[in-house]
């Protein structure tokens, strides 16, 4: 089970707000899809795969062949909500009052 | 006579070639269907109507190279809203990316260019692909052509709508947990979900990253093939992606040893859907195909890890998602009310709950009972799937317990993920897997079409073409 500061302690991790009439309903699903996911607990490992490691491995590729600067640049400042030149607008972060 | 939108790739191609019909009349058929009726089935989320320069230029190819031009060449296909087009929105049917334009080809698209495929529209699906509705959808959503009370599945049902509408000759779909299979079971199609690595994922909108592949939703299987072979292949922009000589051009056997686990089909499947799969499985066996009894034991708590990776992998791909440099913008006072206020209202309810349902199970104190426990889970199904794998060439499932469900049938959450409780399990041991019709069953006086579900070893599509062909001639022969 999940309790409402609970919830209010992901939302704000997550950076999303739950609006109030949406928290119950919230509390409530989370409760079920855990319960849910919990069957896992009765789940016991084989000892060889319990502290496994996926059979992953990393793949790198050189560093080379770079894109020519400016390739890309105007399709993604044309995305930008605001811009001054080819500048993302931001809101001043550090404030000094 | 047969329409011009109602045939396969392969028929298509054919009267391509014989001069029957020209590139042009083929889309205008397929075209003109979608365009009367998207209004009332929502398969699309955009018409591309100012198609014409590359539909001379597969006009050109077919007339120079004749059969040396790709069977794709000219071939109107539609694409799923959350791969990328240079130069056309790609939403993920989401108001977050409700503006956004892609500034890339992914891989797929490229691929698909290269062999002159024309891009019909983008479809609808579920925000993001979380869903197995498209009820999900931030736009309205996609409806079933057989029952048009019912949905498509999800979450690539608007694809799944379109090629079974004719709104398009094949589709292409993404799949994390069931969304190609699922929808195309649903809608009478084949669906083919490669095996992870064989399709690279640049250019997809990432959901779950280790689970994500693209995939066709098409007519025949051996249109789905078709696209299959197109697609495919090393991508130095995608490390996940299998080194090309993989691949070995090989001969599926004659006859297959099909793997049936029983006891995973006692309840909760539908009966007379499982009356359907019986009836299927006694014709393949008729063909000369053998059956055999097979069991999965940990195959009840693949859904559970499948609710924990996914979700996990959900909350940081969309972490990206802040309203500052691309997307939905909304402003407050501070910079983090920006950020609260851009994914609070540029993400739906089951978005938002999936990123906070991931937050939660990679929180420190919970990371190891749940996403830890669900990574190893994920090994044991792989190992014990390798095991019987020994045994069989493929294993067969009804690809869905049930068939199409009415609009808000599946309100609570868990009810909704039930339903792909035969198709996560692919995805997280990184198998294909195929869904191909096996028949219909009668619901409210309506013929719903339901699915066979085939998984086979890494790497082996073959086998899922052959015996989804052999499930073809069966059924046809059965009607």
């Amino acid at each position: 089970m999940v309790t409402k500061e609970e919830v209010e302690k992901l939302s704000e991790l997550a950076r999303i707000s739950i609006k109030k009439e949406e928290s119950d309903s919230f509390i409530k699903d989370f409760g079920a899809i855990l319960d849910y996911v919990g069957e896992l607990n009765s789940l016991t490992l084989p000892s060889e795969l319990s502290d496994v490691k996926m059979s992953l491995h990393n793949v790198f590729r050189e560093d080379k062949d770079p894109t020519p600067s400016g390739t890309w640049t105007k399709k993604i400042t044309d995305a930008f909500p605001e811009k001054e030149g080819n500048a993302l607008v931001v809101k001043q972060i550090i404030s000094h009052d | 006579m047969i329409k011009r939108n109602e045939l396969s790739i392969k028929e298509s191609a054919r009267a391509l070639r014989s001069g029957e019909i020209t590139v042009r009349e083929l889309w205008d058929a397929c075209f003109e269907e979608a365009n009367n009726r998207n209004s009332e089935l929502k398969a699309y989320l955009e018409l591309f109507a100012t198609e014409d320069e590359a539909i001379m230029s597969a006009q050109r190819r077919i007339d120079k190279e004749g059969d040396m031009a790709p069977l794709l060449c000219g071939i109107p296909v539609a694409l799923k809203d959350n791969i990328l087009i240079e130069g056309k929105i790609a939403s993920a049917a989401s108001k977050m990316l409700g503006n956004y334009i892609a500034t890339y080809d992914a891989t797929v698209t490229e691929k698909l260019k290269d062999a002159g495929a024309l891009f019909l529209g983008r479809t609808n699906m579920d925000e993001f692909a979380m869903g197995s509705s498209t009820e999900h959808s931030a736009y309205g959503a996609t409806k079933n052509p057989h029952d048009t009370n019912r949905v498509p599945g999800g979450s690539s049902g608007g694809s799944a709508t379109a090629v079974s509408a004719h709104m398009a000759i094949a589709s292409i779909g993404t799949d994390t947990g069931g969304s190609i299979r699922q929808p195309a079971a649903h809608t009478g199609l084949v669906g083919l979900k490669p095996t992870y690595g064989a399709v690279s994922r640049h250019g997809l909108i990432a959901m779950g990253s280790s689970l994500d592949q693209a995939g066709p939703l098409t007519k025949t299987v051996e249109d789905a093939e078709i696209i299959f072979k197109t697609i495919r292949g090393n991508d130095p922009l995608d490390s996940t992606t299998l080194p090309s000589d993989v691949y070995k051009e090989e001969e599926p056997p004659e006859k297959l040893r099909i793997g049936v686990p029983r006891d995973l089909l006692d309840k909760g499947v539908d009966s007379d859907l499982l009356n359907v799969f019986n009836k299927t499985l006694k014709a393949l066996v008729a063909e000369g195909n053998t059956i055999v009894d097979v069991e999965l034991p940990s195959s009840k708590f693949a859904l559970p890890a499948y609710y924990v990776i996914m979700p996990a992998e959900v909350s940081s791909n969309l972490s990206r998602f802040d309203g500052i440099r691309y997307g939905l913008a909304s402003r407050g006072k501070t910079l983090l009310d920006d950020y609260l206020l851009s994914r609070s209202e540029g993400f739906g309810t089951e978005t938002r709950r999936r990123i906070l349902l991931g937050t939660f199970v990679l929180s420190a104190g919970y990371i190891d009972d749940y996403y830890h426990k669900a990574q190893a889970t994920r090994s044991l199904l792989r190992s014990e799937y390798q095991k019987v794998f020994k045994e069989v060439d493929v294993i067969a499932f009804p690809t869905t317990p049930s068939p199409a469900f009415r609009f808000g049938e599946k309100s609570d959450s868990v009810s909704m993920y039930l339903e792909d409780v035969f198709t996560v399990t692919a995805n997280l041991t990184g198998m294909p897997a195929l869904s191909v019709p096996m028949g219909s069953v009668d619901r409210d006086g309506s013929n719903l079409p339901v699915g066979m579900h085939f998984t086979a070893p890494h790497k082996k599509e073959s086998l899922l073409f052959s015996v989804g062909k052999d499930v073809e001639v069966v059924r046809s022969v059965g009607n």
